[in-house]
């Protein structure tokens, strides 16, 4: 029996020695992807890390960054002033952050949709409930449907923001758990139109989006987003604790900046960082 | 008891003595701990009822208030405003400020500048976390009209909790629509006219269907029912109130039949009995006798099914579309309590005015199933004191 009861003890602090030498990762939904094979790609090179890396949303990891649940935060959004606060509240400092990538948000809609692009004034009335039929932005006569996300993913708070300048999404907008749900449902319904990242545009048409009424709609694809000139672009960041950004921390965020972590970022999908913002 | 002569009782119950009593004080043991365990349970719904309303009493009194009409503090005036009015103004208590570095209030001074300066809307001045704004419709800026908004991440969060009252209330209605002619229809067939055989199989089917999974069933209705009622119906929104309330009525069925199955049978036999004894049809029996007998342990059945499917968040959470419109047209998408509880609880910020209003929903929530539990526990209790009583 003692010598049973040994063991677990034996057991449970090795649990627990493996713990502290793991990194976690909480934030994004958008992140999580990329995040996994970071992490798969990192332990492969370095056997003796362990990686963990969950979603759940930006806001759901900057409250884990708060609560010191997490060592890292991936974020698609960057902090609020109000977030930053509460941060210093509790760590009487600011939180480090890191620009990790680049990600543009592409317009889905079915694929059976004669419209080929938008320009941002059209996508904000469209997407605030202002225009609710096709035919008012060049398309078939037929109601316009709206999918989102939930409020708690970067990508609603950026496109909000970004898109629709700090205006509200119509209430008829239908939040999915997901940027996969999104296109899953845009592409079931003729008149559906969605947002997400470009990384998972496969089964719907990504549309071209101009800044201006005037100006050229551009293609979301990694050129246009490399030269700046697709307007709906963003960077998506890492955010820790000034005290936990050192060791084993401090070298994952590294090499995640590094050419060999910036190469994952193309496999994703995603869009690799200016090479003088490189480590 | 028989007297036993004096002298052969004082040595057998000595050696028997010790045996009872050691029996009876494991008995006694036992029954303690099974009390315990029982009151547990009491003890647990209390202390969850405590919590949840705990977290949701400060909006229930009507005590937080997230109107910012502050004027923005310079860095240069942080050592000429007085520390409780700085306090405040942060955000902090003052005993907080006190442990405060000089640099993190410069920092936090320098933040609270940022924010303030990004609300220029003038409808940040208001609380909007007061009942008032949860129950009335305002003309928000940049709205045509004055309207019920649930937008709680937003510059000026917005917290109308009608339309997620009348998203409950529409998904539960279409649940209640499907399963309550099918629940209490089966529920009839299965007591009163269906052979043994033809019993033995049904009766544990449809309660198998309580077996399965919220979420399997919510999967399914996302992929398969959405598509085929739109093709059937034809109406515009894939997702909407009426397929999860179908959905919903699946995971409702089994509760209605098995309540008002107990109740029909428990009508006594010598009802029946008698009317088929004055030549009344076997469904004549069903219908005209049994059923107005049992008609409120079939009343509770639908009560209790009504507070399952209120409470259920996994179906209409991935059925329902959840889009926050005030509508009464059932094939409008339609967002719950429970799927926003759902969705958006695990990002609020603790203690935050999002976190208590959740709270406030989920305290809601409580009652009416409570109230609904106890209504129903207590029709069907007297049905039964009544019919046994009678019979």
């Amino acid at each position: 029996m003692k010598r049973r009861l040994a063991l677990i003890l034996a057991v449970g602090l090795g649990a627990v020695t493996t713990h502290a030498a793991s990194i976690t990762v909480k934030g994004s939904d958008t992140m999580v992807i990329l995040g996994q094979k970071w992490a798969e790609v990192y332990m492969k090179s370095h056997p003796g890390t362990t990686v963990q890396v969950t979603g759940g949303g930006s806001g759901t990891g900057i409250a884990a960054l708060l609560n010191g649940t997490t060592d890292i935060c991936d974020a698609s959004r960057s902090m609020k002033p109000s977030e930053i606060a509460d941060f210093v509240k509790k760590f009487r400092t600011r939180p480090r952050e890191y620009k990790m990538c680049l990600d543009a948000l592409s317009v889905y809609v079915n694929e059976s949709n004669p419209v080929n692009q938008l320009n941002f004034s059209q996508l904000k009335a469209i997407f605030t409930g202002q225009i609710t039929n096709w035919k008012n932005v060049g398309g078939p006569d037929g109601p316009v449907s709206l999918y989102g996300r939930e409020n708690s993913s970067g990508t609603y708070e950026f496109f909000k923001e970004h898109v629709l300048n700090g205006r509200d999404f119509a209430a008829a907008t239908k939040t999915m758990p997901g940027t996969a749900a999104v296109i899953e449902a845009v592409a079931r319904d003729a008149g559906g139109i969605g947002y997400g990242g470009i990384a998972y545009g496969e089964g719907v048409k990504l549309l071209k989006v101009s800044r201006a009424d005037g100006d050229q709609a551009i293609q979301p694809n990694a050129e246009n987003v490399f030269n700046g000139t697709y307007p709906i672009t963003r960077y998506l960041y890492n955010y820790v604790a000034p005290a936990v950004d050192t060791g084993g921390v401090a070298d994952y965020i590294t090499w995640c900046r590094s050419n060999e972590g910036q190469a994952v970022v193309k496999v994703i999908g995603y869009f690799p960082l200016p090479k003088n913002q490189r480590r | 008891m028989i007297a036993s002569p004096p002298t052969a009782a004082r040595v057998v119950p000595q050696a028997r003595r010790r045996r009872p009593p050691r029996l009876r004080w494991a008995e006694w043991f036992l029954e303690r701990a099974i009390f315990v365990v029982s009151l547990s349970a009491i003890l647990m719904v209390l202390l969850i009822f405590a919590f949840v309303g705990r977290e949701a009493l400060p909006v229930i009194l009507g005590k937080t208030n997230n109107a910012r009409s502050q004027r923005p503090i310079a860095v240069t005036q942080i050592s000429t405003v007085p520390p409780d009015r700085l306090a405040k103004y942060l955000g902090v208590t003052t005993a907080e400020l006190r442990s405060y570095d000089a640099d993190t209030i410069r920092t936090l001074v320098e933040l609270k500048a940022e924010e303030l300066k990004q609300t220029v809307n003038p409808d940040t001045r208001f609380n909007t976390t007061s009942w008032r704004m949860m129950f009335y419709p305002y003309q928000w800026q940049g709205y045509d009209k004055p309207e019920y908004i649930w937008q709680p991440v937003s510059v000026v969060p917005k917290y109308n909790i009608v339309p997620l009252i009348i998203g409950s209330l529409k998904a539960t209605l279409v649940a209640l629509i499907v399963s309550v002619p099918l629940g209490v229809g089966a529920a009839i067939y299965v007591s009163q006219l269906a052979k043994p055989k033809v019993r033995e199989i049904i009766k544990p089917v449809i309660e198998l269907l309580s077996g399965i999974p919220s979420v399997v069933l919510g999967f399914f209705a996302l992929i398969v029912m959405a598509s085929t009622l739109q093709a059937m119906f034809g109406y515009a929104s894939r997702l909407n109130a009426f397929v999860a309330g179908i959905a919903l009525g699946l995971t409702v069925i089994p509760v209605i039949f098995t309540i008002s199955e107990d109740a029909l049978t428990s009508v006594p036999p010598s009802y029946s009995q008698a009317a088929l004894a004055l030549g009344a049809a076997r469904w004549q029996v069903a219908w005209q006798i049994v059923l107005p007998a049992a008609l409120p342990g079939v009343f509770a059945a639908c009560v209790l099914g009504f507070g399952r499917a209120i409470g259920e968040t996994m179906v209409v959470l991935m059925a329902s579309g959840n889009a926050t419109i005030v509508s009464a047209s059932i094939f409008d998408s339609c967002r719950t309590l429970t799927a926003t509880i759902a969705a958006e609880l695990a990002e609020v910020v603790f203690g935050g005015n999002h976190y208590r209003i959740l709270f406030l929903l989920g305290a809601m929530l409580f009652v009416v199933t409570f109230v609904t539990n106890f209504i129903g526990d207590v029709v069907v209790h007297r049905l039964k004191v009544q019919l046994e009583g009678r019979g």
